[in-house]
């Protein structure tokens, strides 16, 4: 059954979702006429009027010979025999199937819609946690600029750390002058006044102080000789 | 309602000629007349959900009268 002649989006509520077909076509008795017939008719000849007025058309028409009868009738009643036995016997299944084929369209179509509806929401839900991502951005950038601080501190301290070094190298090197300018002075001096001292012993003084010594030690043998 | 735009089936017997002389019977009118014609028939017996045997017998049998009108010349002999 196709959809396709339907004029779809014609009134001014174009953009709300189609209307649903209708579950049940209009009713028909017989296959062939429709109740509307029947219910025109009901007020003023009751149930039974359309079929005399059927029994009476028909008669009508074979009399006056308006509707021969050759052997396409005949050919004709045999057709709708078989029609109307193969309907009786085989619609239910057919309906069934084409029921069938029906939902299958539906369902995919509806998981489809489900579908998109489904992903649809977990994008919503991952851009209000996003957004509460967002909220937090105030943290992250007090962190960074405590890093920042931190950065700067150390340098500043490492600055630090190379002036007061530098600044101790050179006042080592002048105390280490001076001491060295005071240990060469004292040197210079001890040579001096022992080369003077040295110079100053006469031949004279030392013959006397040699004679002094040899006496001494000649004094000191006697009494270690006593001593034993 | 207003007589000239009412459907075929609200009008009644008396007023059946004033109705017919608002019709409009240019082609385009008349195009526009079965187009909806067949509309209404396709939207009531054949668009829905669970449709019988109705539909399509119904315009077989209409397709048989007709032949059977035009041929009836060749029958009646």
């Amino acid at each position: 059954v196709l959809h396709t002649t339907r004029p779809l989006h014609t009134t001014q509520q174009s953009l709300a979702p189609v209307p649903p077909l209708p579950e049940k076509g209009g009713e028909v008795r017989h296959g062939l006429i429709p109740e509307e017939f029947f219910q025109f008719l009901y007020p003023k000849t009751g149930v039974t009027g359309p079929y005399m007025l059927g029994t009476g058309l028909l008669l009508y028409l074979l009399s006056k010979e308006i509707y021969v009868i050759n052997h396409e009738t005949v050919a004709a009643a045999c057709i709708l025999t078989v029609i109307v036995y193969a309907i009786k016997k085989f619609g239910g299944d057919v309906a069934a199937f084409a029921d069938k084929l029906n939902e299958e369209k539906l369902a995919t179509a509806v998981a489809m819609k489900n579908e998109a509806i489904q992903s649809l929401q977990t994008a919503i839900e991952e851009e209000k946690k996003e957004q509460w991502r967002a909220e937090g951005r105030s943290y992250l950038f007090d962190a960074k600029r405590n890093n920042i601080a931190m950065l700067l501190e150390a340098n500043y301290r490492e600055r630090l750390l190379t002036v007061y070094n530098e600044v101790k190298k050179r006042l080592d090197y002048q105390v280490a002058m001076q001491t060295l300018k005071r240990q060469k002075e004292q040197d210079h001096m001890i040579q001096w006044v022992e080369k003077n001292v040295v110079q100053s012993i006469t031949p004279q003084q030392q013959k006397e102080s040699i004679a002094k010594c040899i006496l001494d030690l000649k004094a000191l043998s006697k009494s270690a000789h006593a001593a034993v | 309602g207003p007589l000239s735009e009412r459907p075929l089936k609200e009008v009644r017997l008396g007023e059946l000629h004033t109705w017919i002389s608002t019709c409009n019977f240019s082609p385009q009118g008349l195009l526009g007349a079965v187009q909806k014609a067949w509309s209404s028939y396709c939207a009531k017996y054949i668009h829905v959900r669970q449709g019988g045997p109705a539909g399509i017998s119904m315009l077989l049998a209409g397709y048989c009268l007709l032949s059977y009108g035009w041929n009836y010349q060749h029958f009646s002999k």
